[in-house]
C-alpha cells in the first residue's frame, strides 16, 4: 500500500496555498493533518497529481474574542486541551479517531472532509458555528447547513480552502451534551448526538438537537428539539424527544446494526444528551 | 525528488526523497531504524507511532517530506545509553509484550500521553490504547505496566532514561 507519485508543495502562507491549488487544477489536493487523506492515498483511493501542504501556512491559530476562531490546521489535540474552546466540542473531541491521530488531525480538515460520521461537524452544526472559506475570488462565510451536502461532499468550490471555523463561547444558562456509540473506542460511530439548550426559568429554550452517523451529514432533528422546546426537561420529555429523533432518521442498516437498532440507539443518545444538557444548564 | 533535512534521534539527517515516501518507510528503509513497525498503513493499528516535534503521530499517515525541518524520535531513542527506559522496564516486569510487534508504537504513544496526563485512570489508559492493536499479548498486562510506570515516583516526565 503506497501512494501514487505526486508533486508536493509546502505552502508557507494562505496565498501560496491558494496559488498552488489554482495552478494544480482539478487533480491538486490540499493536505492538513492527513489522518483521512494519507490512508486514502496509501490505498490509492485518491490519486492526486499535486499535494499542497497547509501545515506551515500559518492557519493553526486559536483566537478567543467573544467567539472562538479556530484556524483550520489547529490540531484536534490542541483544541481538546484548550479551555477557550466550547465545552461541547471539547466533550466530543475524545471520540475523534484515537489519541495519537488527534495529535495530527485538524479541526478544519475534519470539517472539509465532511465524513458523515465525523464528530466535529455535528458540534459545529449544533452550536450554529460558521465556516470561513478563502478562495481565488476572496473570502466567504457559510453556515453548516449550507456547507455539508452529503458524505465527503461540501459546497466548497474548486480552489477554495476552509481557513477557519468560528464557534460561540458557552453562555450562562446554556446546557450542552455530546453522546456517541461505537462498537469499539475510536471506531466510526454507529450514532452520535449533540444537544444544546438554554434554561429560561423552568423551561428549555433555543433547543438544538443534531445527529450524525445515522445521516449523511450533520442533521438538525427539528421534531426532537420541538419536544423539548418550552418545557422542563424531565425524563418523560427526554424520552419523547428520543422517540421523535428515532422517527425522523432512516439510517441504512449494515452488518453491524439494522436500521431499527440504529434508530433505537439514536433515541437513547438523544434522551441521555437532553438530560445531561438540562442538568448542566442549571 | 525533494531534499529534506531533519533531526532523527538526535542525529542530523539530509536525504533526497520522493514526495510519496511515507515517514515510516523513510525511517525503516533509508535510515535502518526498524524499531518502527509497519502494520496496517492506514492509521488504525498504531504500530508505526513515532514522535514528530514532541508529539506522537502515525508514521504511516505522514509523508517524509512533511517532516522536513522537524525533530523525529523513534523507539530507538527511548533508552538513551541505558538498556531500557523506565517505561520499557515496566513492560518487561509485567510481561507486557509477547511478539513485540505493537510494542514500539505503544511505548511512543505512552510517553506522549503521560506528558499530558501524568496520573491517568485505568479507563483513560484503556481508551488511549484503543488506537493500538495488540493481537497476542493481551491488553491487561500492558495496562498494568503503564499504570505501574505512571505510579512510580522514579518515572522521569519524558519517559526516557535520564
Amino acid at each position: 500500500m503506497k501512494p501514487v507519485a505526486f508533486d508536493f508543495v509546502r505552502a508557507e502562507s494562505l496565498e501560496e496555498a491558494l496559488a498552488a491549488l489554482a495552478e494544480g487544477g482539478e487533480d491538486a489536493k490540499p493536505i492538513a493533518g492527513g489522518q483521512s487523506l494519507v490512508p486514502a492515498l496509501n490505498m490509492r483511493l485518491v490519486r492526486p497529481t499535486l499535494l499542497v501542504d497547509l501545515n506551515r501556512a500559518g492557519l493553526d491559530g486559536i483566537e478567543a474574542n467573544g467567539e472562538v476562531r479556530i484556524g483550520a490546521t489547529a490540531r484536534q489535540a490542541a483544541v481538546e486541551r484548550d479551555p477557550r474552546a466550547h465545552p461541547l466540542l471539547r466533550e466530543a473531541l475524545p471520540f475523534v479517531g484515537h489519541y495519537v491521530t488527534r495529535n495530527r488531525g485538524t479541526v478544519g480538515g475534519s470539517v472539509a472532509h465532511a465524513d458523515g460520521s465525523a464528530e466535529i461537524p455535528v458540534c459545529l452544526a449544533a452550536l450554529d458555528g460558521t465556516i470561513v472559506i478563502a478562495g481565488p475570488t476572496g473570502r466567504r462565510e457559510v453556515a453548516p447547513p449550507d456547507f455539508f451536502v452529503t458524505h465527503y461532499l461540501t459546497t466548497l468550490h474548486a480552489g477554495e480552502l476552509v481557513v477557519a471555523t468560528v464557534w460561540p463561547q458557552a453562555a450562562p444558562g446554556e446546557g450542552w451534551a455530546f453522546e456517541e456509540l461505537a462498537l469499539r473506542a475510536g471506531d466510526y460511530a454507529l450514532s452520535m448526538v449533540a444537544v444544546v439548550l438554554r434554561r429560561d426559568g423552568g423551561a428549555a429554550r433555543d433547543v438544538r438537537v443534531v445527529a450524525g452517523a445515522v445521516t449523511d451529514r450533520p442533521t438538525l432533528l427539528v421534531e426532537a428539539a420541538a419536544a423539548l422546546e418550552g418545557v422542563e426537561v424531565t425524563a418523560a420529555a427526554a424520552s419523547a424527544a428520543g422517540a421523535a429523533a428515532a422517527a425522523s432518521v432512516e439510517p441504512p442498516g449494515s452488518i453491524h446494526a439494522s436500521c431499527d437498532y440504529l434508530r433505537s440507539i439514536t433515541a437513547t443518545l438523544v434522551e441521555r444528551a437532553a438530560l445531561r444538557a438540562w442538568a448542566r444548564s442549571a | 525528488m525533494t531534499e529534506i533535512s531533519l533531526t532523527v534521534n538526535g542525529r542530523a539527517v539530509h536525504e533526497t526523497v520522493e514526495p510519496r515516501l511515507l515517514l515510516t518507510d523513510f525511517l525503516r528503509h533509508r535510515l535502518g531504524l526498524t524499531g518502527t513497525h509497519v502494520g496496517c498503513e492506514h492509521g488504525v493499528c498504531g504500530s508505526c507511532t513515532v514522535h514528530v516535534d514532541g508529539a506522537a503521530v502515525r508514521g504511516c499517515c505522514m509523508l517524509a517530506v512533511q517532516a522536513d525541518g522537524s525533530t523525529v524520535e523513534t523507539v530507538e531513542s527511548l533508552a538513551g545509553d541505558a538498556l531500557l527506559s523506565p517505561l520499557q522496564d515496566a513492560f518487561k516486569r509485567h510481561h507486557a509484550l509477547q511478539c513485540g510487534f505493537c510494542t514500539p508504537g505503544i511505548l511512543m504513544a505512552v510517553v506522549d500521553f503521560v506528558d499530558h496526563y501524568p496520573d491517568p485512570s485505568r479507563a483513560a489508559v484503556e481508551d488511549m490504547l484503543s488506537g493500538h492493536l495488540c493481537r497476542c499479548t493481551g491488553y491487561a498486562p500492558i495496562v498494568d505496566a503503564i499504570l505501574d510506570y505512571t505510579a512510580s515516583t522514579s518515572a522521569s516526565p519524558s519517559g526516557r532514561s535520564t
